[in-house]
């Protein structure tokens, strides 16, 4: 039985499959190589148990705090949880293309809008896929996601029942951004596990913007796959937007392979979360791949933001970039960890990777460990790291020409931070962000008025 | 407009500044030379109010006023502007960005209405001409990627939009070219009035050709040690500061 206590002892967590009596939104369709998927991941997950700070790709998050919540699974579909006003206030508004949206790890149809699609774009959620598009999950879901050696992933793949899948076809053109946002509001701890699936053919191209936000200050664990398969030049853009509550957990993973002359773009903003831990692994597998990596996370309080990378190289010219920036205030811990892996034959690889990291107080801290793994000569692979604090220099130009203390400050920790989303061509979500941003800066308010 | 008595200062516990006295008044403009390292810098950053420099003994008194218990964005909106030596890079912040926010920072600290982007930019075009600055230039973030010259042409630019009462140039002569020279000089007599005051920090006569000063001042070893008028400037260009080492062991002897 899946006792809806996962996570409660490391080694001995009880995740027994059944999926017999929470699983009626998907036992009709869901067919059995489904099953089969899902026990083998719950067998996996039972094996590894969660991580401890001793795995290595752990050491600096502490999630002991996960281990010792005792999450429910969400049972069906709980309509009037959030009301269609509330979604109108939490989410990002001013955005054309279709909305889809998740309470409690459920799509919810009255809350989203679908409107018509381009030519050659699906967009429907992962429980209507089975009865529709059933052939397209079985040939990808979980091809990306290995439940091999990650915990979480695992546990979202034996316990996924919700989530989003796009589908465009050769040559086709999602044109507007697909908006997914997920809301939570958890009276006690729940965990919701999402699947995604976005597949965009050869040729084709797709923004995805998946936002996670309460409306509340609740605690629940946000545990959300999402794989992107991307086909032979073509394009594809992924937004990870992370508002949660201050007490709420989030695990999300994004697995990526990107084909021939493919483009990847991944935007990654980390703002909520009491501990929130984002995977990004991209395989550039197909010749004359470019994949950018772009990150920031601004946390303060006891928050943790934990940014894993893992970029694999497999075949040659490739391009790869990551930028991650944090800035910690309070006794908020950056972690960023990013790998570089550059296989034998992905030779003049061209793989950049920076991370740099703002500290406003003596308790906050950053931990920053860019790893290289080349077995190709014939490469250029750059990382660089920063921690730093506000440079008083700085500062006092800004007040020599009139701009208060508190204002200067905030004015350069904005600069800082604002590089990451002018890499952004979203502007309904840059704009939010900007917005949001400025909210979590001292003095934000009056730089507001001023800029 | 301003009084300096006895100041010493001192930056990483060494003394620097070892009692300066030097008068300023409306209207007037100083010149300040001196060796490298004799102080001209710590005693422009004093009164700019950098925190880096500890004042241990004396007085500043502007308008009136206590200078060193003011910090420095009121100093700035009091009217003391500093032209820096070695103007700071803010990546990520526009020029046009921080200058407005600059103005608007001043208008509110004497309790004006804020101008709006359209109104600044407006407000801005005929300093941006007479100081011969690029918009392109300005649209790009302070002084990130910016020559020697421009970074020096964009602290005349600021000074001439924000209208200092006492301006504060700290070698912003030093390393141009002679049309860059004459746009700093255009730049300080655009503002010349008799509400005002300049202290120019420099090491060459060059500019002081342009900006005559009534008064020329010797800062050496922490110390104003010789005054005179822009003959002085001359002399020193001419003989350097060996001799006025020597005058000045003497007159210690
Ligand atoms: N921030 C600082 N930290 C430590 N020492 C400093 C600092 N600023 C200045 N000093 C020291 O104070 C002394 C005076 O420096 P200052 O910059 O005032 O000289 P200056 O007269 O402006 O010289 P120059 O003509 O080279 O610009 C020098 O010995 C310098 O090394
Ligand atoms: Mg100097």
């Amino acid at each position: 039985m899946i006792t809806g206590t996962a996570g409660q002892q490391v080694k001995k967590v009880r995740l027994v499959p059944t999926f017999s009596s929470r699983d009626t939104l998907m036992a009709a369709q869901a067919p059995q190589w489904f099953y089969a998927m899902r026990h083998a991941a719950a067998q996996r997950y039972n094996q590894l148990g969660l991580p401890t700070s001793r795995h290595e790709d752990w050491r600096f998050t502490n999630i002991a705090s996960i281990r010792e919540t005792a999450f429910e699974l969400p049972t069906s579909v709980d309509s009037g949880l959030v009301a269609a006003k509330q979604v109108e206030s939490v989410g990002i508004l001013g955005l054309d293309g279709p909305r889809l949206v998740f309470v409690n790890g459920r799509f919810d149809s009255n809350l989203s809008s679908l409107g018509t699609m381009p030519k050659g774009v699906e967009v429907l959620s992962l429980a209507q896929a089975f009865t529709s598009r059933q052939a397209l999950l079985e040939k990808h879901l979980g091809t990306l996601a290995g439940v091999q050696d990650q915990a979480f992933t695992a546990l979202n793949t034996a316990l996924a029942d919700d989530g989003v899948v796009v589908f465009v076809s050769k040559g086709c053109s999602a044109v507007q951004p697909i908006y997914i946002l997920n809301i939570t509001v958890a009276d006690k701890p729940l965990m919701t596990n999402s699947r995604n699936l976005i597949v965009v053919e050869a040729n084709a191209a797709a923004t995805v913007i998946e936002d996670y936000a309460s409306p509340r200050e609740d605690v629940y664990l946000t545990n959300a796959v999402t794989e992107v398969v991307v086909g032979d030049n073509a394009d594809v853009t992924h937004y990870l937007i992370e508002r949660e509550s201050h007490k709420a957990f989030n695990v999300s993973s994004l697995y990526v392979r990107q084909g021939r002359d493919s483009r990847f773009t991944s935007h990654s903003i980390l703002f909520g979360g009491a501990i929130v831990r984002n995977n990004i692994y991209p395989v550039l597998d197909g010749q004359g791949c470019d994949s950018l990596l772009n990150g920031l996370y601004v946390i303060g309080g006891d928050q943790i933001a934990d940014s894993h990378m893992r970029v694999e190289h497999t075949k040659p010219h490739c391009d790869s970039r990551q930028f991650y920036k944090g800035i910690m205030t309070d006794r908020a811990s950056g972690v960023f960890r990013g790998r570089i892996v550059v296989r034998q034959d992905a030779q003049k690889t061209d793989a950049k990777q920076s991370n740099e990291n703002l500290l406003l107080s003596d308790d906050a801290s950053a931990n920053t460990d860019p790893q290289l793994e080349i077995y190709a000569d014939d490469v250029k692979c750059t990382h660089g790291a920063t921690i730093g604090q506000i440079d008083e220099d700085q500062v006092f130009f800004l007040r020599s020409r009139g701009i208060p203390k508190q204002t200067a400050q905030a004015l350069i920790v904005y600069a800082f931070a604002s590089e990451s989303l002018e890499r952004m061509e979203v502007e309904p979500v840059r704009g939010f962000l900007r917005s949001q941003l400025l909210d979590r800066l001292p003095a934000g308010a009056v730089l507001k008025r001023l800029l | 407009m301003l009084e300096i008595k006895n100041l010493h200062a001192r930056v990483e516990g060494n003394e620097i500044l070892k009692g300066v006295d030097l008068t300023i008044n409306a209207g007037e403009i100083h010149s300040i030379m001196g060796p490298n390292g004799s102080g001209k810098s710590t005693l422009a950053q004093v009164l700019a109010g950098h925190e880096a420099f500890e004042v241990t003994e004396g007085s500043i008194t502007y308008n009136g006023k206590d200078l060193l218990d003011m910090a420095p964005d009121e100093r700035a909106a009091e009217g003391v502007f500093l032209a820096f030596q070695y103007p700071v890079e803010i990546p990520g912040v526009s020029n046009t960005q921080f200058l407005h926010a600059a103005v608007n920072a001043q208008r509110k600290y004497r309790g004006q209405d804020d101008i709006d982007a359209i109104e600044f930019l407006k407000l801005t075009k005929e300093t941006r001409n007479l100081v011969k600055i690029d918009e392109k230039l300005l649209s790009r973030s302070v002084n990130e990627g910016f020559s020697g010259g421009e970074k020096k042409r964009h602290e005349v630019y600021q000074m001439a939009v924000l209208e200092p009462k006492l301006a504060i140039l700290d070698e912003t002569d030093s390393g141009l070219d002679i049309d860059a020279l004459r746009v700093v000089a255009q730049g300080v007599n655009s503002l010349r009035s008799p509400e005002r005051a300049f202290l120019i920090i420099t090491h060459y006569q060059r500019l002081l050709e342009y900006v005559v000063p009534d008064f020329v001042h010797v800062l050496y070893r922490g110390r104003i040690v010789k005054s005179g008028d822009k003959q002085l400037a001359l002399q020193l260009e001419d003989k350097g500061y060996q001799w006025i080492e020597e005058e000045a062991r003497a007159a210690t002897v």
